[in-house]
């Protein structure tokens, strides 16, 4: 128990940490990565942005992204971030991998989503005199908006281990002080207690998110 | 109003060319409904969406009260296709809107003011007799009071012309003969002029003043509607009046 009241200050920074990296990972991955899915997805159909050339293109570059083990990404883009951030440690440094890595995953998620809504209800609107721009925002958004948001927060879930791993080089987090105090110091009361926090956020961030997907799904 | 002047359409299949379309020409007068008739893959379904350029011919006009939309550009074809509306076999409500924001859906991207765009939902629900249902979903409707608000959708902008693609193919038969009066009695009280794809005699029977008959992508006869019978000429006419 005492090492638990010892390292409570540092728990509370360790949260800070996490959330922080979240927020902006997630913040970017949801604008850019969503952005980035719309155009996959528009850039496939032969009746919309059609361009094969674009989508091998930036296809591969999400394919090359996806197939980098994390941690190997985040030494990767180790001067990336440092251009971007100044420094390679913390927690906001370590959000340009999060983002990278959340980006590409995002817009395949995205692309599947979009892939789910009718090709009779797109046509529909194309009928109707729909521009793309009115296809993105009010038929596609809005008729895949359940699956979007279940593709989020497996998105979040995800991040919270990249996270952990962020925390080895030097993100902090949860990840990381259960690693230092609870790994290497044998610190087990440490370690449970992490683990049991994180527990239960996967359980809340999952469970609110399955109860939005379901209230806004009207199929 | 709509003159179709020898369209072509060939698809790439794995098997080779296949002509959708050959040299295909038709006229719709205003104010009348207008049957596209023939068995399943007979071209009459492709000739119909090419109207409004779902199916882009290769060759041929496709004039509207005089022009040609093969020579519009994205932005024109788009506000031409805001004066065509169209009706579905599988109605293709948008799911997550409720039946007032399907049908607001052209009038929104039309640019529409909001408070005319409630009015003139209201009018268009009347018309089609599901007032009760604006907040309904689509989800928790039948498939003939889903088909009446596609047909809502389709109008509510003021078409010059309403597009039916098999629209009663799905329904149940009492539910088609709702369906079709529903159109007869827009055609005779708006002036509405309709195109229709569809394969039944009932439809004919029932809706249409004039039909194209289709056969391997080419029309073989143009026939007026006489007291709700057509005579036709050729073999393949006599053939498909008897057995349908």
């Amino acid at each position: 128990m005492e090492n638990l009241t010892a390292i409570l200050p540092e728990l509370w920074q360790a949260t800070k940490e996490t959330l922080t990296m979240l927020a902006i990972g997630l913040t970017l991955s949801g604008l850019f990565g969503g952005a980035l899915g719309i155009f996959l997805f528009l850039w496939r159909r032969e009746k919309l942005l059609y361009s094969p050339a674009a989508y091998f293109i930036v296809g591969g570059i999400v394919n090359i992204v996806r197939s980098f083990p994390f941690v190997i990404l985040m030494i990767a883009v180790g001067p990336l971030a440092r251009t971007l951030t100044g420094t390679t440690i913390g927690p906001v440094a370590a959000s340009v991998p999060l983002a990278i890595a959340g980006i590409a995953y995002f817009a395949r998620l995205v692309e599947l989503s979009l892939s789910d809504v009718p090709k009779g209800v797109i046509e529909a609107a194309q009928a109707l005199g729909a521009s793309t721009r009115d296809i993105v925002f009010k038929v596609l958004l809005v008729e895949a908006r359940s699956s979007l948001v279940l593709g989020f927060t497996s998105l979040s879930v995800s991040y919270l281990s990249y996270s952990a791993a962020a925390g080895i080089i030097g993100g902090g987090g949860i990840g990381d002080l259960a690693i230092r105090y609870g790994y290497y110091r044998f610190q087990t009361d440490v370690m449970l207690i992490t683990v049991i926090g994180l527990v239960l956020f996967v359980q809340l961030v999952q469970a609110s998110g399955s109860h939005i997907s379901r209230k806004i799904d009207k199929r | 109003m709509i003159r179709v002047e020898s369209i072509s359409k060939t698809y790439a299949t794995r098997e080779g060319p296949l002509h959708a379309l050959r040299d295909v020409s038709f006229h719709v007068p205003q104010g009348k409904v207008y049957g596209l008739i023939g068995l399943s893959g007979a071209g009459k379904s492709t000739a119909l969406r090419a109207i409004n350029l779902l199916e882009r011919p290769e060759s041929g006009k496709i004039l509207l009260e005089n022009e040609d939309l093969l020579t519009k550009n994205v932005q024109e074809l788009r506000v031409f296709r805001q004066k065509i509306g169209m009706i579905f076999q599988h109605f293709n409500l948008l799911s997550n809107r409720t039946v007032a924001q399907n049908i607001a859906f052209p009038l929104e991207i039309a640019g529409w003011e909001k408070r005319d765009i409630n009015e003139r939902v209201s009018e268009v629900l009347e018309l089609v007799r599901i007032p009760d249902k604006a907040n309904a979903y689509p989800a928790s409707l039948s498939g003939g009071q889903k088909q009446r608000v596609a047909i809502a959708r389709s109008i509510a902008n003021h078409p010059q012309v309403l597009l039916a693609d098999e629209p009663t193919s799905a329904l149940d038969p009492l539910i088609k003969n709702d369906i079709l009066a529903c159109l007869a009695d827009l055609n005779q009280r708006l002036g509405l002029t309709i195109v229709i794809a569809a394969h039944e005699m009932k439809v004919i029977r029932r809706l249409c003043h004039e039909v194209s008959l289709f056969k391997d992508g080419q029309v073989v006869e143009e026939l007026d509607v006489v007291d709700g019978k057509i005579a036709p000429q050729s073999d393949f006419g006599k053939l498909f009046v008897e057995e349908f």
